[in-house]
């Protein structure tokens, strides 16, 4: 499948910036799922940007920009063929050693109530059947709703809501599957929900290693693996790690607005 | 407890070789000459201006680090066993660093558990897969080592983040060859006063790979209100290169500049004496004012190199320190020439019961703590003071580790009653780069109180000029 990717972000500032730096995790990265067609960033600096791949695989961009206007607009858009791979992530060039994706972070920490939770999950099942049966909980027992929880919220704050979006139901995950003993990863992407349909959100989910099997991505707020409607950009430990834009500026003390505009589309062959 | 090691006296009256002309010089001088060398040496300190915080002391925040005139001594034998031993230590240290941030090959060997390193705060993961020059990550380090008896040295810490102290080492001796030029006609002391050079060559040898020509070197400072400010002014100063703050550089196009009068000039390598939490507001702490956005990506993609390495601090975490000797063989192959204190992890039941029955003996310290507060020292504490520790023990065990208390070595030193012996430690100080770099001694910290243990200067330490005598 072909898909079409429009990624928008639309900065405005009570004052020009002096300066800017940003750092993007805007680029899908090859694997025998994907393949990127043509992909272009576009925004203030883009031209003289530092652009590498860290230790994780993924393809990082650091622009910096001096004296800007009112407005400043991140643009990531292209083409990416994928293919169904029934979850299945491989042919990923990524250096980390698999403990490391055991590790907690302020995000993904379990709190005593998500510990508790986790009892009903002993160490006799598989680490596959686990996976499953996590995902399917989660997508039970916290239900998707947009404005209960903020991009700094933790795992247990939204666990304590039973509520969130697809960046909290893969906190949760990756943090309860963690706590089992199961490295896992957050990953961002994209999702397109049928033929003809566009969706209006960049997505996120989580990637458990499974014994025998490999990184297996498990979706828990759609309760299934990535199929070819997914595009996958970038892992971390947690969203906060590989934010599509995060960026520090010099001029102006306020907040500034900023609105994402994502769409998704299954590219006309 | 064995009979205590003093380093002038072997303890049954006869001097130890390298102090012979030390104790012959004691002889001549007289306490008013003593009076007055250490009026001089602190007025010295006082317009140099090496004074140090206390933290948590709202009555004196600048103070000076009392200076004594006593030296302390190492025969060139002595000192070129231990230099093997904390050369040894430091390559495997550089050695552990590049595992852990690469295969890590040590925990697929099963000799540390995975846990203790991943889970562990000092564990930073954006450095997983990042190669900096050389393949070194603590270019400057200061070793923590205690003597027992005449062969007998033990390592207490290794400092592998941002350690301190160089700036002591330098003045020391700068003001006994003032005070006391005499003494070094009469013996070939080992000269430390080419550390800044030294320092600089260090840093030049680990400039990124794309760096043409002369690299451009910074010294980066939280600024005037740290603790270590005046080193981080006098390192500067005396390698002849800028101090700056996170505001004086920022990143650009890719690279990494420093404001100037003129145009913005290019950095290459930064000897940043801020912690890794403050360095990049965009990596680590979001809110660090005195870090500089964009610089770990700089440094990951390989375009600037930063001294030390962030993550440095997972080779000095006290949760590590057991497993020291076993790092050491499985990098060199050799056994540990210096040995490791015996040490209690406190997060094993055994190990806990063991410390709580015996507090009265031990020292406990924060695992995670440094600079002397948040311990216990068991024979010097007072029974209340013992009770109040072993309940804050027993709410958080895995914080602590317990040692045994060390007889450790001491060395005359001038006090209200005279020369009389007090305990000291020793910082070597430790540069990695196109190779590794030991300057002959290090600081000498001395317990000045009687009987006391705790060499730190945040609790009424010293510090003492350290000599190697030359062949």
């Amino acid at each position: 499948m072909r898909i079409r990717i429009h990624h928008q972000t639309h900065y405005r500032y009570a004052e020009r910036p002096s300066y800017l730096v940003q750092r993007l995790h805007l680029t899908p990265t090859n694997f025998d799922g994907q393949k990127t067609i043509d992909w272009k960033i576009s925004t203030a600096g883009i031209e003289n940007a530092l652009s590498y791949v860290d230790g994780f695989g993924n393809l990082i961009h650091l622009v910096t920009a001096h004296n800007l206007p009112l407005e400043n607009i991140v643009l990531a858009e292209g083409e990416v063929e994928t293919k169904d791979t029934a979850g299945l992530v491989t042919g990923l060039i990524s250096n980390v050693p698999d403990t490391v994706f055991l590790r907690q972070t302020l995000l993904t920490m379990p709190d005593a109530s998500i510990s508790a939770e986790l009892m009903q999950w002993g160490d006799k099942a598989s680490a596959l059947a686990t996976a499953h049966s996590l995902m399917g909980h989660l997508h039970e027992t916290v239900a998707y709703e947009v404005g209960t929880t903020q991009t700094n919220s933790t795992a247990a704050e939204a666990f304590a809501r039973r509520s969130g979006v697809c960046q909290d139901h893969s906190h949760l995950m990756v943090g309860m599957a963690r706590s089992l003993g199961i490295p896992s990863r957050y990953v961002t992407g994209y999702l397109v929900t049928g033929a003809g349909a566009s969706s209006v959100a960049a997505h996120a989910w989580a990637e458990l290693l499974i014994p025998d099997l490999g990184w297996v991505g498990f979706d828990a707020t759609n309760c299934q693996s990535p199929t070819e409607q997914y595009v996958r950009v970038a892992a971390g430990l947690d969203a906060m790690a590989v934010a599509p834009v995060k960026g520090s500026r010099r001029g102006g003390t306020e907040a500034e607005q900023m609105t994402v505009e994502v769409r998704v589309e299954i590219a006309q062959q | 407890m064995s009979e205590l090691f003093n380093e002038m006296g072997g303890g049954k009256g006869q001097t130890r070789p390298p102090y012979v002309d030390i104790e012959a010089w004691l002889k001549t001088i007289s306490s008013t000459d003593v009076e007055r060398a250490k009026r001089e040496a602190e007025n010295r300190f006082r317009r140099q201006g090496i004074t140090f915080a206390v933290y948590g002391d709202d009555a004196a925040t600048e103070r000076l680090i009392p200076f004594d005139i006593i030296p302390r001594v190492f025969s060139a034998l002595e000192w070129r066993r231990l230099s093997a031993g904390i050369e040894q230590r430091v390559r495997a240290l550089n050695a552990f660093l590049h595992d852990i941030y690469h295969r890590q090959e040590i925990i697929r060997a099963g000799r540390i558990p995975h846990h203790i390193i991943t889970q562990n705060a000092a564990f930073v993961p954006e450095m997983v897969g990042v190669n900096p020059a050389r393949g070194i990550y603590a270019h400057i380090v200061g070793v923590d080592i205690v003597r027992v008896a005449e062969n007998e040295f033990y390592v207490l810490e290794d400092n592998c983040r941002t350690p301190s102290g160089v700036s002591y080492m330098l003045e020391g001796r700068e003001a006994m060859m003032h005070l006391f030029p005499d003494l070094f006609v009469q013996q070939r002391v080992a000269p430390v006063d080419n550390y800044p050079a030294l320092l600089r060559k260090t840093l030049e040898s680990v400039a990124p790979a794309g760096c043409m020509g002369e690299p451009t070197i910074v010294v980066l400072t939280p600024g005037i209100h740290n603790s270590a400010f005046f080193e981080h002014a006098f390192l500067a100063d005396e390698m002849g290169v800028e101090l700056c703050e996170g505001g004086d550089l920022f990143v650009s196009d890719g690279a990494l500049y420093m404001r100037t009068t003129q145009a913005p000039q290019r950095v290459d390598v930064i000897y940043r004496r801020i912690d890794d939490a403050y360095l990049d507001p965009l990596s680590f702490k979001p809110d660090s004012a005195i870090g500089i956005p964009g610089l770990v990506d700089l440094y990951r993609a390989g375009r600037v190199t930063i001294v030390n390495a962030p993550g440095t601090g997972i080779a000095d975490d006290k949760s590590i320190y057991t497993y020291i000797p076993d790092v050491i063989e499985f990098y060199t192959g050799e056994k540990p020439l210096l040995k490791n204190v015996p040490t209690w992890r406190c997060s094993e039941a055994d190990s806990l019961s063991y410390v709580l029955d015996n507090l009265a003996e031990l020292v406990v310290k924060e695992v995670h703590g440094s600079g002397g507060y948040g311990m216990l020292v068991g024979p010097t504490s007072s029974k209340q003071e013992i009770e109040n520790f072993r309940a804050i023990l027993k709410t958080n065990p895995s914080n602590y580790i317990a040692q045994p208390t060390l007889a450790l070595s001491t060395v005359p030193t001038y006090t209200a009653s005279g020369v009389a012996p007090r305990h000291v430690d020793l910082r070597p100080f430790v540069l990695s780069g196109d190779q590794v770099r030991i300057t002959p001694g290090g600081l000498t910290r001395v317990a000045l109180k009687e009987g006391s243990l705790v060499v730190n200067s945040s609790q009424g330490g010293g510090t003492k000029d350290t000599w190697v005598l030359e062949d």
